[in-house]
């Protein structure tokens, strides 16, 4: 094994137990929010899990996962060690130390703020310092991405990079930009606040810059998963990419369009006036454009595969497809469950509509479908996919592996399905007990909330099949000889030389003028006002 | 660059989509004053009793119909019942006694964040007459849950 595989692998293996502890906790809470009395049950425990499960799979899984998959497209498609290795194992512990030190602390009760983790709640100063640990082990790791890159670049002038670093690129400039807020918020707030060092912060400037990384943050989990769909599933399909160029120009409208939406996750707040929340608005509904273009491409490349394998028919290429392969189920599924996501997304960001749905369960159903399923489903099934590559083993229990995301398919559709509709009927998100006090409006959606429930059992069969696989993998896995990582051609060749979507020190500074218009006056102006701040609170 | 015919056909037809959507938005603004609460206005969060904005908390009836002053706190609202007449312009102004609440009043679009330190506001109507649940629906701690107040709209007197 490579040194490079082994630094993918430590990665992946984090992101594997954080997924599996994490996974458990949500089927705990799926039975609790039944109202299921179980011994465990209390408002304690289900508050400290609802925020293990959120900073274990949006924070720490994801951010893991996709450091591993940075790794393997830097030796794999620019065919190179990454550069100053140090800094990379440097990163990855810096990155779990702080996993460790939160998770720690939210497990010892000290840190129930959820994964927004908004103030004026406090939490231990060892759940803030953890997170920025996590953060500056990705920093770490997005330092290497692009030293790989430029060392690549000089080796390789005028040629078009390959589209997998194309879209590894646009995901680390994302984090890069994005991240400035919370750490802006984290170091300047909340820190020197935890440790009483500042008696006082304001939340909605802590909300403003909590959003300002929290909605890029969904496109750091998402641009990984596309560059699978663009540049793995093609191949495993047994097909072309369809097209290379758009491939490109979806990536750079994500470096563009990521960050300056933030205020839609603000709409409901005070202190933020509605003609930013509008202009915001309008930036979130032109995100949706690279997301059809993906829609399209990805089809037309699994069709493409289904007609290299002989239909010739309106529909027959579906049956063609490979549907027992466990990467290719899990993609075309996620993709599926995506576009209900998607659909529900230009809902919420509906600048009124939001009113109906917003903090509702509604909310909880549709970034199941976003992050708990384009992603987090992609994720899986590329695990299967990468771990016999860098390990040499062979898929063990590949049954458990073959069932898996459909399962996860079913459990998704009956947990987030009855959570939009409780939404719809105003239930909120993360309430520990569905009850109130037996009042009319609660009794509507009880039955809803078992099948919720239910959705929560396959979910919970569907991760822990995918942990037996990977552990299956791992200890019993047949070896053999790696089979090498081969990345998907495009059906017309694209045309070797760096065009201008290939520039990307040009688009960042686009994406940041961008940022600026969207956010450097509307804050200016929050920091002018006349503000009180807020002691802290922990009553949990 | 080379775009096949059927995808540029599904890139227009996105666009217009989305533009329509805007369109749609827009209207809603332009022609409805339909907007999400966005009030902006600052209070000590450590003196909201003294302040004389929310010393008197509950309904307050006009010639145009109402203003309810209430404060979210863990883990109730204050007052727990609000009775107001239906069909008029009812004005809620909310504000929190310690950390980040939500005021939902559950099968309405009534909805807005309660965070201390702002005063949150917003002008609704209710058009049919009946008991509504008012929920906190974002996390404020152990009793988050049992967070809740009533809301109920009364036939307005002639």
């Amino acid at each position: 094994m490579s040194r490079t595989d082994r630094l993918s692998l430590a990665h992946l293996w984090v992101a594997i137990i954080a997924f599996g502890v994490a996974a458990a906790m949500a089927f705990m809470q799926a039975l609790s929010r039944a109202s299921l009395d179980l011994p465990w049950r209390s408002a304690k425990m289900y508050y400290l899990s609802v925020t293990a499960h959120g900073v274990l799979m949006a924070l720490v899984f994801t951010t893991f996962f996709i450091m591993a998959f940075g790794y393997v497209v830097v030796s794999r498609a620019l065919e190179r060690t990454p550069s100053v290795p140090g800094l990379a194992w440097a990163g990855f512990w810096t990155a779990l130390a702080g996993t460790l030190a939160a998770v720690v602390t939210i497990l010892a009760g000290k840190a129930s703020v959820l994964y927004t983790f908004y103030p004026p709640l406090q939490a231990h100063p060892a759940f803030y310092i953890g997170l920025t640990l996590v953060i500056v082990g990705s920093w770490c790791w997005a330092t290497v991405m692009l030293l790989s890159y430029r060392a690549w670049r000089r080796e390789h002038q005028g040629t078009a990079m390959p589209l997998a670093m194309h879209g590894m690129m646009a995901t680390v400039i994302v984090w890069l930009i994005a991240t400035v807020g919370v750490a802006a918020e984290v170091l300047l707030q909340l820190i020197p606040w935890s440790l009483g060092w500042t008696k006082t912060v304001d939340p909605v400037l802590a909300r403003m810059l909590f959003w300002y990384f929290g909605h890029p943050l969904v496109y750091f989990w998402l641009l990984p998963a596309y560059v699978i769909w663009y540049t793995v599933l093609p191949r495993v399909a047994g097909g072309r990419l369809f097209s290379d160029p758009l491939a490109r120009l979806v990536f750079v409208l994500f470096v563009l369009l990521s960050t300056p939406v933030g205020f839609h996750h603000q709409f409901m707040d005070p202190g933020v006036s509605a003609g930013w929340k509008l202009l915001h608005t309008f930036l979130t509904m032109g995100i949706l454009f690279p997301s059809f273009v993906t829609a399209f491409t990805v089809t037309a490349s699994m069709e493409v595969a289904g007609r290299m394998q002989g239909a010739t028919g309106l529909l027959d290429w579906l049956g063609k497809l490979p549907w027992r392969d466990p990467l290719f189920s899990s993609v075309a599924l996620s993709m599926i469950l995506f576009a209900f996501g998607g659909i529900g997304g230009a809902i919420n960001a509906s600048f009124g509509m939001n009113a109906v749905v917003h903090n509702t369960a509604w909310i909880q159903g549709h970034f199941h479908l976003t992050v708990g399923s384009a992603a987090a489903l992609t994720f899986m099934g590329a695990s299967y996919w990468l771990l016999p590559r860098l390990t040499g083993r062979e898929l063990e229990l590949a049954l458990l592996a073959r069932v898996q995301p459909y399962l996860w398919f079913m459990g998704m559709l009956l947990f987030s399905f009855s959570n939009h509709i409780t939404g719809l009927m105003g239930m909120p998100r993360r309430i520990y007990d569905a009850a109130y006090g037996d009042a009319a409006a609660a009794h509507a959606w009880r039955g809803l909330t078992e099948v919720s429930a239910a959705g929560g059992l396959l979910l919970f069969a569907s991760a822990a099949f995918f942990i037996l696989v990977m552990v299956g993998t791992a200890l019993a896995g047949k070896r053999r000889e790696p089979e090498p990582v081969l990345w998907a051609e495009p059906l017309h060749p694209p045309a070797p030389q760096r065009t201008l979507l290939d520039r990307y020190g040009l688009w960042t500074v686009v994406a940041v003028i961008l940022v600026l218009i969207a956010y450097a006056y509307p804050l200016l102006t929050h920091l002018h006002m006349v503000r009180f701040g807020s002691p802290g609170f922990k009553p949990y | 660059m080379n775009v096949p015919l059927y995808e540029k056909l599904w890139m227009w037809a996105a666009g217009v989509l989305i533009v329509a959507f805007l369109a749609m938005i827009a209207v809603g603004v332009a022609g409805s004053a339909l907007q999400p609460p966005s009030h902006v206005e600052t209070i000590d969060p450590t003196k909201i009793w003294n302040d004389p904005r929310f010393v008197r908390r509950g309904v307050t009836l006009d010639e145009h119909g109402a203003t309810v002053v209430v404060v979210g706190m863990m883990f109730a609202f204050m007052p727990a019942e609000i009775r107001v007449p239906a069909g008029r312009r009812v004005t809620f102004r909310v504000t929190s006694a310690d950390v980040t609440h939500g005021f939902q009043i559950v099968g309405t679009n009534g909805n807005t964040m309660i965070v201390p330190g702002y005063v949150s506001q917003f002008t609704t109507v209710f058009r049919e007459p009946g008991e509504y649940l008012i929920v906190c629906n974002e996390y404020c701690g152990l009793g988050h849950h049992l967070m809740s107040a009533k809301l109920i709209v009364e036939e307005a007197r002639p």
